[in-house]
């Protein structure tokens, strides 16, 4: 093979612009939360000892067989109906053969030109804008063991001293979802990436199928991308970054490989076809396997299993029972929750609706739920490169502390340090109240001296409020908050010095 | 020797019930059989004498309080060894599985036990089912009893010759493109490959799924019979399992008993005689269609012109299934692992066991195998090959428009000495010319002895089918055949000693 240049340079974004078009595709991986395996009974949890959730069937003992998951061909259905797709009315399972030392089998059972679900689309929005994306197909496969390469300095299996392989996940039920080219984005391209990668977990997690943990690869998204001349109309060769873990990397990764392309297509070179590994750290690609006309998976239909053949009653009884549209829901929580069309927008581009729907049917406002999701969560969300959903803070934590400040044991600032302790980890919310010291104090004899002390610094405040004017209390009871460290009950301090001063 | 060995089956069944036997004095009679003459015959891999023992007096016990499992309670069985057993080796004659014991029993094996018959021993085989004379077997080939030069048949050698020597009254085989019947046709005993998807597979390592079948091997028809019945039947844990009861084989045998065949119409394939066939197989073929008119069948010839594309086809379809089910094969979880000298990686572990593990026969077909499947060939390969194999699905179905059953010679020509074919694995394939198209339907067939040679006084075999699903016909007309042309094996025939 030709040498491959990884990188003769990186061209500034707008600049790649001025002179490409990027088309990119999206192949995202999401494991099914069915209880058992895709093809025998082990469960298909994850996190059990390795190699504790293993039988004949998916370690590939010699003589074994598989058994296709109905519920696994139900959430693949639903998946497509909720993507727009065309459910086929026939298709098979076939064989993906190659050799890895996690592959069981040493063939992967999946779908190649027969999937289940074909002909999708998802419009997702950017900045008030909204893109269609084609889906091209989703299909159904299991997945593989899992293999850690122990030494070296990669963490890749070249230089490892030795390799272990969990097969506790090989067979996990996965659905495959992959795009069709994007095309016309222009500079929106990383960002529609994202919208696509955020809005396609906002459907799996309304339908139930998957945890769609990012952060644990119960979805894993391929970020294909390639650059054409600037109003050319063609396709360029693309590179496919493989296992983008984040909403964010996707949007770095679609970026990077555009700067890179359009350094090496500057340079008057060509791109090669290639897998490449994105490094989160960096935010940047690096070369993976070449891809070529080498790699053939000599696939063939799957002898040991049937056609898969839904009836089109059970289609449409799927179809009828689906969640409510995105789209739909959206629109009607914009209206329940009373948000702005701006606000809406922030809270869906964040990837906070369901956080903020789930914090509501714990009892808290919708108007406070956002307040903290979007306010201080966001913030610490943002800092640390993750995504909202995996900050560390669940809706019930949320509801949970707003129903303390709404009682008045907590004001809105003590909350906040009690989210600083959920965030580093210092345990619940009862734990961290009471390690950091955060209740409101509303003992009368603690708080009596504190309003006198105020009430004695500012005779003219408390001349004014024995006039009658009370909204004059505020100075004072910020006097006494001030004192207190924050932890006085407002409420009561208002109480006391009206008293005091009637 | 014991005269026990000599009974069938169901005679063993009717002298347990009887209580004139015990299964523990039959599975022993039988396993001083096995010691007495399989040193010769190589029929075994490995013999159970403990587990069969074991099993035996368990059997007894039920029988003394009547509760006798199955009328098979007691009978004891030799297994391939290509199907899984617990707590036995299952090499599937390969050195890429020596020594390695499954966890789990095979749903036939599990269904013989739950049924109470002890299991003497696994059996030899051409390595993992390909061949057609049990010479690739890696730990040696089995001989045939009759004449300890000639082969056994394959790829179920084993069992056929362990039945065949009256070293066990029972065995189960599988039939990939033969690999029950041939052995059956030359070693004159009664062979079966059930309905695709009648039996099932799990449990069964695969040589080619799509064609794969077990079936029973025994010494007569009405034996095969009580066998198939026990064994078939819906598994959930096979997905190609289909949900129709085995039932009314038995009766079927013993309605054919009567020799009545009035009504039964019968199909002579045209595509299957003449050339590449012998005159003294044809022979012995053409007497047992003359005995088959006799006994009132409707006799007339069929056309089945796709037949002759069947082995073309049949040697794509094969090597693409088992190039990639023997991936599995690669050291890292179960069976041979070589590992070569310096500093290997996993894929030079791989490269050095598969090297070491399979024999050349095996090689070949994976190599015929991957490069069917490749990309750019599959369709000029593997997807002709399935064209063909509806043809041939389509030229059944016409057959049976017109016949009840076809019938034709199981093997082209009685047992071959050994070594003969083995440098020319063309000649060796057509072994399975005749055997072949009801694998690629899905068809049940029959293989029954319908004589010996006038040449070289080795048995032929005829083999009958039906459509699918209709095994029940096999067991009338196989039956009937069976009683007229009176018994072929008999241990006074056989070279090995009595």
């Amino acid at each position: 093979m030709t040498a491959v240049p990884d990188s003769l340079g990186l061209v500034g974004f707008d600049e790649v612009l001025e002179r490409y078009d990027p088309a990119f595709g999206l192949e995202v991986h999401v494991e099914l939360n069915t209880n058992t395996k895709m093809f025998c009974g082990c469960p298909a949890t994850f996190g059990g000892e390795p190699n504790s959730q293993v039988c004949p069937t998916c370690l590939g003992l010699p003589g074994s067989m598989p058994v296709v998951n109905a519920k696994a061909v139900e959430s693949a259905i639903r998946i497509g109906l909720a993507l727009n797709g065309s459910i086929a009315e026939w298709c098979r399972f076939a064989r993906k053969n190659y050799f890895y030392p996690d592959m069981p089998k040493n063939f992967q059972t999946s779908q190649y030109d027969e999937p289940i679900v074909y002909d999708g689309y998802l419009d997702v929005e950017v900045e008030g804008e909204i893109f269609r994306v084609d889906i091209e197909r989703a299909h159904m496969e299991e997945d593989t063991g899992k293999t850690t390469h122990i030494g070296g300095a990669t963490g890749r299996i070249h230089g490892a001293d030795y390799s272990l392989v969990d097969y506790n996940r090989a067979g996990i039920p996965l659905i495959e979802i992959v795009t069709r080219p994007i095309l016309g984005t222009g500079a929106k391209a990383p960002l529609v990436a994202k919208a696509y990668v955020a809005a396609l977990r906002e459907i799996l997690l309304g339908l139930g199928v998957s945890d769609v943990r990012m952060d644990q690869g119960s979805m894993r998204c391929d970020v294909n991308l390639s650059l054409s001349p600037k109003g050319s109309g063609t396709l360029g060769t693309r590179t496919e970054t493989k296992n983008v873990n984040s909403l964010r990397s996707v949007e770095r990764a679609v970026r990077f490989e555009m700067s890179r392309h359009a350094g090496i297509l500057d340079a008057g070179e060509a791109i090669f076809q290639e897998t490449r590994h994105f490094h989160e750290d960096t935010g940047t690609t690096s070369a993976g396997r070449a891809k070529s006309d080498a790699d053939d998976y000599r696939y063939f239909p799957e002898p040991d299993l049937v056609p898969v053949a839904p009836s089109r009653e059970w289609v449409e009884e799927l179809r009828a029972s689906l969640p409510e549209r995105t789209a739909d829901k959206r629109a009607r929580l914009q209206v329940e929750w009373g948000y702005s069309e701006l606000e809406m927008r922030d809270v869906w581009a964040a990837g906070a609706l369901s956080l903020i729907e789930a914090t509501v049917a714990e009892g808290t406002s919708p108007q406070a739920a956002r307040k903290w999701w979007m306010a201080e969560l966001s913030r610490s969300a943002n800092d640390r490169g993750v995504e909202l959903a995996e900050v560390g803070v669940t809706p019930a934590q949320v509801a949970e502390v707003q129903k303390l400040v709404d009682g008045g044991s907590l004001t809105d600032k003590l909350a906040r340090q009690v989210f600083e302790g959920l965030l580093a980890g210092e345990g619940t919310v009862a734990e961290i109240i009471d390690a950091r010291g955060l209740a409101v104090v509303s003992d009368d004899g603690a708080l009596g001296s504190a309003v006198d002390e105020a009430i004695a610094a500012q005779p003219a405040v408390a001349e004014k409020i024995r006039g009658g004017n009370q909204a004059a209390a505020g100075a004072l009871i910020g006097a006494v908050m001030k004192a207190t460290g924050g932890k006085a009950d407002a409420k009561r301090v208002r109480e006391l010095i009206l008293e005091k001063l009637a | 020797m014991s005269e026990l060995i000599l009974k069938t089956a169901a005679e063993l069944a009717d002298s347990l019930a009887a209580g004139e036997t015990t299964s523990v004095e039959l599975t022993q009679v039988h396993l001083d059989r096995i010691a007495a003459v399989d040193g010769d015959v190589h029929a075994f891999l490995h013999i159970d004498a403990e587990g069969a023992l074991s099993q035996a007096a368990a059997s007894d016990a039920r029988r003394a309080n009547g509760d006798a499992l199955h009328a098979l309670d007691g009978v004891p069985i030799a297994v391939k060894d290509v199907l899984t057993t617990i707590g036995l080796p299952t090499t599937c004659g390969s050195k890429m599985l020596e020594g390695w014991v499954p966890p789990y029993d095979a749903t036939v094996v599990k269904k013989i036990k739950d049924a109470g018959l002890p299991i003497l021993g696994k059996t030899n085989m051409d390595e993992f089912a390909m061949g057609s004379s049990t010479e690739h077997s890696a730990y040696g080939p089995t001989k045939n009893p009759w004449k300890l030069d000639r082969i056994p048949g394959g790829s179920g050698g084993g069992s056929a010759a362990a039945v065949a020597a009256f070293e066990a009254p029972l065995a189960l085989g599988t039939d990939t493109g033969g690999s029950i019947r041939q052995p059956g046709a030359v070693t004159g005993t009664v062979g079966v490959k059930p309905t695709y998807g009648s039996v099932s597979r799990y449990g069964l390592v695969a040589l080619a799924n799509s064609l794969d079948q077990v079936g029973p091997v025994t010494r007569t028809v009405l034996d095969s019979a009580l066998l198939h019945e026990l064994i078939g039947g819906h598994d959930p844990l096979d997905s190609t399992s289909t949900t129709t009861p085995v039932t009314g084989l038995v009766d079927a045998a013993r309605a054919g008993a009567t020799g009545d065949l009035k009504g039964v119409k019968v199909g002579v394939i045209k595509e299957l005689a003449g050339e590449g066939w012998a005159p003294d197989v044809m022979r012995k073929f053409n007497e047992s269609v003359d005995i088959l008119t006799k006994l009132g069948a409707d006799v007339v010839e069929v056309s089945t012109p796709s037949f002759q594309h069947a082995m073309a086809a049949y040697y794509l379809i094969l090597p693409a299934e088992c190039s990639s089910n023997l991936a599995k094969f690669d050291a890292m979880r179960y069976g041979l692992r070589v590992t070569p000298d310096g500093d290997p990686s996993a894929e030079d572990v791989m490269k050095a066991s598969r090297d070491a593990g399979f024999g050349d026969e095996v090689k070949r077909r994976i190599i015929l195998g991957t490069y069917a499947l490749s990309s750019g060939y599959y369709d000029a390969y593997y997807g002709q090959a399935q064209k063909i194999r509806t043809l041939i699905i389509e030229d059944f179905k016409k057959a049976f428009e017109q016949v009840d059953v076809l019938v034709s010679p199981t093997s082209p020509s009685t047992a071959f000495p050994l070594g003969a074919k083995l440098d020319d694995p063309l000649a060796m394939y057509m072994q399975d010319l005749a055997t072949i198209p009801a694998n690629l339907a899905g068809t049940p067939g029959i293989s029954i002895p319908a004589g010996v040679s006038d040449v070289d006084g080795l048995p032929v075999g005829v083999q009958l089918l039906a459509p699918v699903l209709e095994d029940a016909r096999l067991y009338r007309v196989g039956a009937a055949l069976e009683g007229a042309i009176g018994p072929v094996l008999s241990i006074d025939k056989l070279e090995v000693a009595r």
